[in-house]
């Protein structure tokens, strides 16, 4: 279990949002919805760990991620806005790095595996789903894969939190909605 | 769930890097260009006198050495940090301090490594010969991974500031001075032939030093740099 208690956030002098406290069980989808600048971003990243909230804190099976550091990455994964992969590189030298980095040393000639363990197909074992804006720029194909994709893991039992502007096409009682305001 | 064994990802992290290294082999090749004439230039400048130019060889050869790292620096994070890749290297679950120890090898097999082995050659340039010549070689094989240590602090506060390249050398090259100190001592010591282990030893130490703090800082800088 997931969990948000009275987070607050702030860039610079702004104030985000204050106050937040969100649980994301199991198998279950918190969509966080508004307009560009409320927050959206900041939000997830403070979710991984990248930014630290000015107030409150973030839990993960009941402890504070702040302790649990390398514990609390090895559970997650995180799709922002930049891809995280070197343009200079082809992409099987990408999927290998990222291969490696990942803990799966064995994807040398497995290209299925190998592409597991890059962009979205990395987050497949680990429970934790932190997506910025992913359907952004997808065509309706795409989309639809991807929220296939959301629904398995949901099924397997994993948490997902998703930036978006859209609707998801998912069971109405596996998501919930948190809407940031500016 | 798979998580990455501490050799794994430091793994990835030296592979990546020196892949890029090769696909942009120019980089590399520049900053040996580099080293080269700044050295050529000396002996053009104070003239050919051989006793001239040996009193000046680990000075000169150090600064340059010091000057290539310093250029480099540039390259160490900031395309990562463009990239998207520092952020996941953030995220990757073992301590972000040793996956800086990786980088900061990479970093001196690009940059600091070609001027080892180049060292004697330049050395003999200058009229340096026998024992001086080791002792130079040497003593840059133990002092630019120093450098690459420290100027991966300086390049990590610096990150994603404007005017970053100049910042860099005003934080980082006070910090060389030890380095240069020593590493030119070993040299000039040598070429006097009084015995150069004791700065050998102080450069060995430098070196530990770094290894020891200079990943540390480096790591809470580039986290504070991606906040």
């Amino acid at each position: 279990m997931f969990q948000t208690v009275a987070l607050s956030g702030s860039r610079g002098e702004r104030r985000l949002f204050s106050d937040v406290s969100v649980t994301v069980k199991p198998g279950t989808l918190l969509a966080v919805v508004g307009e560009n600048g409320s927050g959206k971003t900041s939000f997830l990243r403070m979710l991984c760990g990248l930014l630290s909230p000015d107030g409150g804190e973030i839990l993960w099976q009941g402890n504070n991620i702040r302790k649990l550091k390398e514990l609390y990455s090895a559970q997650l994964t995180y799709v922002g806005h930049l891809n995280g992969i070197k343009d200079e590189l082809t992409p099987v030298e990408n999927l290998k790095v990222s291969a490696c980095l990942a803990g799966d040393d064995s994807a040398g000639g497995v290209v299925q595996k190998a592409l597991e363990a890059v962009g979205l197909g990395r987050s497949v074992t680990r429970p934790l789903w932190l997506l910025d804006e992913p359907f952004a720029s997808l065509d309706a194909a795409a989309t639809s894969y991807l929220t296939q994709h959301i629904q398995s893991h949901l099924i397997r039992g994993g948490m997902v939190v998703v930036a978006t502007h859209e609707e998801i096409d998912l069971p109405p009682d596996c998501i919930q909605h948190l809407r940031l305001t500016r | 769930m798979s998580q990455p064994s501490l050799s794994e990802a430091l793994r990835g992290v030296v592979r990546r890097d020196l892949l890029l290294a090769m696909r942009h082999r120019s980089d590399v090749a520049m900053s040996v260009f580099f080293v080269v004439i700044v050295a050529s230039l000396f002996p053009l400048g104070v003239g050919p006198e051989p006793a001239v130019l040996r009193t000046i060889a680990s000075g000169v050869l150090w600064v340059t050495a010091l000057l290539a790292c310093l250029l480099s620096l540039g390259r160490l994070f900031t395309a990562d940090y463009l990239d998207g890749v520092l952020e996941q290297t953030l995220l990757i679950p073992q301590p972000l301090a040793v996956l800086v120890v990786g980088k900061v090898f990479s970093h001196w097999v690009i940059s600091g490594l070609p001027v080892v082995l180049l060292s004697p050659l330049l050395g003999l340039q200058f009229g340096l010969g026998g024992d001086s010549l080791g002792v130079l070689t040497l003593s840059l094989l133990l002092g630019t991974p120093t450098l690459s240590m420290i100027g991966a602090i300086g390049a990590a506060l610096t990150l994603g500031l404007r005017g970053s390249g100049l910042l860099v050398a005003l934080l980082v090259l006070p910090l060389f001075i030890p380095v240069l100190i020593f590493g030119a001592g070993a040299v000039s010591n040598s070429l006097a032939g009084i015995g150069s282990e004791a700065n050998l030893s102080l450069l060995g130490a430098c070196f530990l030093l770094s290894l020891a703090f200079a990943p540390w800082a480096t790591a809470v800088a580039l986290r504070i740099a991606l906040e």
